[in-house]
């Protein structure tokens, strides 16, 4: 059971969230521009990193509000959350995470570029 | 003729938990191992959301004359009149007792009541009086021209009958922030558990830490009981609302009267 901190509840139970996948990932600026596999690679491909992940968390048996949270996909603990919106947290100072932390934005990377229109974030 | 109907709806509401009350007040335990349990049918609640410190959110607290809780968990107000629990950071439920058995009531009974509950029903009445004078207008902004020269007041009418809803919907018409007034009354039902082992028995189902340490009286919270989602408030040191929507209603009251069946016998050392 994960103990995940909800930014207007504080510590709940993982029962009570429900999951919404990775954060941050750009919706096209343009989606008629893309090909089918640039649509197909929105859609489905996710950075999948060992390490830091941005993921986006409802609190639905609570203030039904959404928010991110970064969480190690080793540990699974949850090391930062922060509202819809809101960049990323630098968690690139944490000297276990290094190397993982950089694998992490490596694949990042790897997913914006297969939107070549570019989009916000 | 729609005013006939809607003038008493007593005799047609029909609260979830009827059927169960009976078994509801058989499983209650007395003694100093006592739990109760019972359901507060009809409570008016009115989802309100405004962001708070907005003059919308200063409307809500004139005509409620209570100021908006400013956090997680807190509640400002009280049971007998009415009050207003946190559900998110815009947004809040106005509960309070249901005006219409004290409004109308059966003959006599308001004769019955104590002077802190008829106080309430006078000024339900009078609120009352001014909501139906207002409907015309309410009417004619909704036509298809969109009413004569009148201010959009009727923008946003309520259905509501009770008459903190309709003058907070009054209120919050014609605002130009975003907000909205919405009467939930059958959204959930209220369930009452109180006595000494009230809060053993909501450990059993609730993952959250009731110790008085870290929950207390006039501490609302939104989380689940057993599988499910539900308001929970804590009205006194031993007593507790609980709060699920009105189809979980029956699964909660089974469930806690399962959870009971303990506290009826001697405990086990």
């Amino acid at each position: 059971m994960l103990l995940i901190e909800c930014p207007h509840c504080g510590p709940r139970n993982e029962t009570e969230y429900h999951y919404g996948g990775e954060a941050h990932v750009p919706y096209p600026q343009d989606p008629f521009q893309l090909t089918d596999q640039q649509w197909a690679e929105y859609l489905f491909y996710r950075s999948n990193p060992k390490g830091l992940i941005a993921e986006r968390w409802v609190h639905s048996a609570g203030c039904r509000r959404w928010f991110n949270a970064v969480r190690d996909t080793v540990t699974y603990e949850v090391k930062a959350v922060y509202r819809v919106g809101d960049p990323r947290p630098s968690l690139d100072d944490h000297p276990a995470q290094t190397t993982t932390s950089t694998t992490s934005s490596t694949s990042t990377t790897g997913t914006s570029s297969t939107t070549p229109t570019g989009g916000t974030s | 003729m729609a005013e006939q109907i809607l003038t008493d709806i007593r005799p047609l509401r029909r609260s979830p938990l009827a059927d169960l009350t009976d078994l509801m007040a058989q499983a209650s335990v007395t003694g100093e191992r006592g739990v109760r349990l019972r359901e507060i049918p009809f409570l008016n609640m009115v989802g309100i959301r405004v962001q708070p410190g907005s003059d919308a959110a200063q409307n809500v607290t004139s005509v409620v004359g209570l100021p908006l809780p400013s956090g997680h968990g807190q509640v400002t107000g009280d049971t007998d009149t009415a009050a207003i629990l946190w559900q998110g950071p815009d947004e809040f439920l106005l509960v309070s007792p249901d005006a219409l058995a004290a409004e109308i009531g059966p003959p006599g009974a308001r004769r019955g009541l104590p002077d802190d509950a008829a106080a309430p029903a006078d000024a339900a009445r009078v609120a009352l009086a001014g909501g139906v004078a207002s409907r015309p207008a309410t009417d004619s902004a909704a036509g298809p021209a969109g009413g004569a020269d009148q201010e959009n007041l009727g923008a946003a009418p309520t259905l509501s009958t009770h008459p903190l809803t309709q003058e907070l919907s009054r209120a919050m018409a014609g605002h130009k922030q975003r907000s909205h007034v919405v009467d939930l009354s059958a959204n959930r039902t209220t369930l009452e558990l109180s006595g000494p082992s009230a809060r053993a028995v909501l450990e059993k189902g609730c993952p959250l830490d009731l110790h008085p340490r870290v929950f207390g009286p006039g501490t609302a919270v939104s989380t689940t009981l057993g599988l499910v989602q539900v308001l929970l408030w804590q009205t006194d040191e031993q007593t507790w609302r609980i709060m699920p929507r009105s189809s979980f209603a029956v699964y909660i009251a089974q469930w806690l009267m399962d959870a009971m069946t303990e506290f009826a016998s001697q405990e086990v050392a």
